[in-house]
């Protein structure tokens, strides 16, 4: 069985971001790059499969511009076997990300496709239901437990009133909780090897999807800046604080 | 048994010496047509993660490296316009110097504004494109040595190891890079390079090294006060007349500046702040009418090695070399050191393949360094600065400035004469009770900012569960000596506020809490601690600060 893995490359979670100064947009120059941990953690679980001997390849896709070449090598340094790129430097919605990714799919014919369950620059958390609705596949999303036996699925998912156990048919789209796995780091020579393993460019413009957005942002704004607490004394204090300045009780 | 792999060069840092070493290496292997591999580790993220410099870049060794460096897109965007020095009186009131009377090494005519840290990231791009292999987020853990001593190589450090020691799911283990030649480019204070130091003696017969703490901020500012090229330097306020230093505010490119302080390490008043002097200079009008109405971006701090040519080490051991500010080739008289640091790298890189063309098995030391060294301009210009940094330390800022001008302007740094300064910056510090305690104005937080929220900005991260890298080597020194006899002087000199001292109510004493994860990886606590007690050794790989266009 052949694993397509999705990854994004994203403004790194461990740095500030700020918002343009004209409002439209987040500022990514000089910001660093990396890729979006959830997707880290579809490779990861990606690459333990194929180790388990249940996926025989790992393709990692990325869809996006040049430079996303390098969250594919850290993928391929983790152990994915080749990687695709499809170019765009322009802003890509989920559904025109999980369009494109269809056609991926319909050339590579992947028993599974893994993907993160959200990215964490824009949190959106779409994609992998709607490549999942586009190819009429099974969906398992916040996966936090996968096992596979045969051509199914035993997915364990986060749910907010505890955990939901599914049973999925393949070929299937699963996303990824923070609670799957635990990434490994990529070795000195996995990354060395990993320079030298194939990796295909296709241009977004030649797959035949409409890449015209469909949303337009009107203004891009730093949340209010939160207000210092203050430690009450008693809870009839509190009670009465909320009555009388919030006015919620 | 460690993994290990084999290069003809491995090189630790990825900042301008190092990558200039790789750059050169590489430019001479491909003409002469021969196999050539480099290797070079780098602790921070990526490449540019952990740099940080003013910057005003005298381009001099960069067109030596890469002629064509305007073609090849080098970030070299800004030139600078005009330079403007300040004599500071007082909060209120500074004195600008005219032109004529300033040294004339501190002219920056040709040079350009830049952010090292951005020129690192290119430097790196045209490395990886002459076949370097670059590994960002490996840290060198350990050097290697031969039975015969002569250093084999480095090894990374393992990864995924809790603070207890034990290894976690996540465990790998660090490997082994041999090389037959290491070259050593840590920057300043290099935890490596300190060893090697030591090891071979290298700083025998020289001066004591000098060091001083730079701390800057980068600002996006309000459009209509942006010059870009302008380029300021002060001296006096904030610092007393007992302590060195000095202000740089430059204008780079996109309506941002770069405002910062460096105080020599040689401050005696334990109860000095370099984070807050540095503060509460930002509130001289020199600085606020720039800075108001504009938003801070990011924040960081770095020693740097200011001894100059009295203080350079033998920069040669068997197997390796020492280059750039990890050995201390920082022109303090220029106050520039990229230029000097990328000429040593290049010299070195030379030598070695001039070393490796002759069947060379590699392991030996290699004088030939040295003397290409002397012959070069690097030494040249050394050697006309020597002066420079031992007369401000010596006759303060005033006479020593007025000295450092007729050295510089009328004798071209050729007075026949080497001032010394042999005291290292540790032991100057004075007992607390000599001292009288410095109260620094409160922040605004328009200005002037707190510790916490500016280290926020410099983006450091370390993966939380992991040993300790700021080690003591007596766990009872901080609190006995360092906070009976000085007041605790780590809480202070730290810009990142990894040191507090806290009270411990079981013993009713303090106790030292160091918040390792802060760590802006400066390596100041390494040098001025008054009881040489912390040593500073390197996290797991990528951990530190994640600067951007510093």
């Amino acid at each position: 069985m052949k694993i397509l893995v999705m990854v994004k490359r994203v403004s790194d979670p461990n740095v500030m971001i700020r918002v343009s100064a004209d409002n439209s947009s987040v500022d990514l120059n000089n910001v660093k790059m990396a890729i979006n941990p959830f997707c880290e953690i579809a490779v990861e679980e990606a690459v333990r499969l194929k180790e388990a001997g249940i996926a025989t390849e790992v393709v990692a896709l990325s869809i996006g511009g040049t430079q996303s070449q390098e969250q594919i090598r850290t993928a391929l340094a983790m152990g994915a076997d080749r990687g695709i790129l499809i170019e765009s430097e322009g802003p890509l919605e989920s559904l025109t990300v999980a369009k494109l990714t269809q056609k991926i799919i319909e050339e590579e014919q992947p028993g599974l496709v893994i993907l993160g369950k959200q990215s964490t620059d824009t949190d959106n958390s779409q994609t992998g239901q709607m490549l999942a609705s586009l190819m009429g596949w099974a969906q398992g999303t916040f996966a936090s437990k996968l096992e596979i036996s045969g051509e199914k699925i035993n997915l364990t998912r986060e749910v907010d009133s505890g955990l939901q156990t599914l049973s999925l048919s393949m070929p299937a789209v699963v996303t990824c909780d923070l609670r799957l796995n635990e990434p490994r780091f990529a070795s000195l020579p996995n990354i060395m090897k990993a320079k030298r393993k194939p990796l295909d460019v296709k241009a977004a413009g030649d797959l035949g999807v409409d890449l015209t957005p469909r949303i337009k942002t009107l203004m891009v704004e730093t949340p209010n800046e939160r207000q210092g607490g203050t430690v009450l004394g008693s809870v009839a204090e509190l009670v009465e604080k909320l009555k009388t300045e919030k006015g919620v009780i | 048994m460690r993994e290990s792999m084999e290069f003809d060069v491995v090189i630790v840092g990825a900042g301008p010496a190092g990558l200039s070493t790789a750059c050169r290496l590489m430019q001479q292997a491909q003409q002469a047509e021969r196999d050539m591999s480099v290797c070079v580790v780098e602790k921070g993220s990526e490449v540019g993660a952990h740099i940080f410099s003013g910057a005003v870049l005298e381009p001099r060794a960069l067109t030596e490296l890469f002629p064509d460096w305007e073609d090849r897109g080098a970030p070299l965007n800004t030139p600078v316009i005009g330079d403007e020095i300040y004599l500071f009186q007082d909060a209120e009131r500074a004195k600008r110097i005219p032109n004529s009377f300033v040294p004339k090494s501190m002219h920056n005519e040709g040079n350009y504004v830049i952010s090292l840290g951005n020129l690192t990231r290119w430097l790196a791009e045209q490395a990886e494109g002459l076949g370097v292999e670059i590994f960002p987020g490996f840290a060198a853990a350990e050097i290697l040595y031969h039975e015969n001593g002569a250093v084999k190589g480095i090894a990374t450090g393992d990864m995924g190891v809790s603070a207890d020691g034990s290894q976690k799911g996540s465990y790998m283990e660090g490997m082994e890079l041999h090389a037959k030649y290491t070259v050593f480019s840590e920057g300043c204070r290099g935890h490596l390079g300190k060893q090697l130091l030591a090891k071979y003696a290298l700083d025998d017969g020289v001066d004591v090294q000098h060091y001083g703490i730079g701390i800057k901020e980068l600002w996006d500012i309000d459009p209509a006060k942006h010059k870009p090229g302008l380029v300021v330097h002060g001296a006096g306020w904030p610092l007393d007349k007992d302590t060195n230093g000095g202000s740089f505010l430059y204008h780079g490119e996109n309506n941002q500046v770069v405002v910062g302080l460096v105080v020599d390490l040689s401050y005696s008043n334990p109860y000095l702040g370099p984070f807050d002097e540095f503060q509460r200079m930002k509130q001289h009008p020199v600085f606020k009418n720039t800075l108001e109405g504009g938003k801070r971006v990011s924040y960081g701090a770095r020693a740097m090695t200011k001894g100059g040519l009295n203080a350079l080490p033998k920069m040669c051991f068997p197997g390796g070399l020492l280059v750039g500010c990890d050995a201390g080739t920082l022109n303090f008289a220029k106050i520039k050191g990229t230029h000097t640091a990328m000429k040593s790298g290049m010299v070195a890189a030379e030598t070695i393949f001039a070393a490796l063309q002759t069947d060379d098995e590699g392991g030996k030391e290699l004088n030939a360094f040295t003397e290409a060294l002397n012959a070069s301009w690097l030494y040249d210009e050394l050697h006309r600065s020597r002066n420079f940094g031992p007369a401000m330390h010596k006759f303060g800022t005033f006479w020593g400035g007025a000295f450092n001008y007729v050295d510089q302007n009328w004798f071209k740094g050729k007075l026949p004469f080497t001032l010394h300064d042999n005291t290292p910056d540790y032991a100057q510090l004075k007992e607390a009770s000599e001292c009288t305690p410095i109260e620094y104005p409160k922040p605004d937080g328009k200005i002037s900012f707190d510790k916490l929220s500016s280290v926020f900005l410099s983006n450091t991260n370390h993966e939380e569960d992991q040993p300790c890298h700021l080690t003591l080597k007596d766990e009872s020194v901080p609190v006995k000596r360092n906070w009976g006899l000085f007041s605790g002087p780590e809480a202070r000199f730290c810009p990142a506020g990894v040191y507090e001292f806290v009270e411990d109510p079981e013993k009713h004493d303090m106790r030292l809490q160091i918040n390792a994860q802060n760590c802006l990886h400066c390596k100041t606590c390494d040098i001025k601690d008054p009881s040489q007690n912390i040593t500073w050794v390197v996290p797991e790989g990528t951990g530190g600060p994640n600067y951007p266009n510093m």
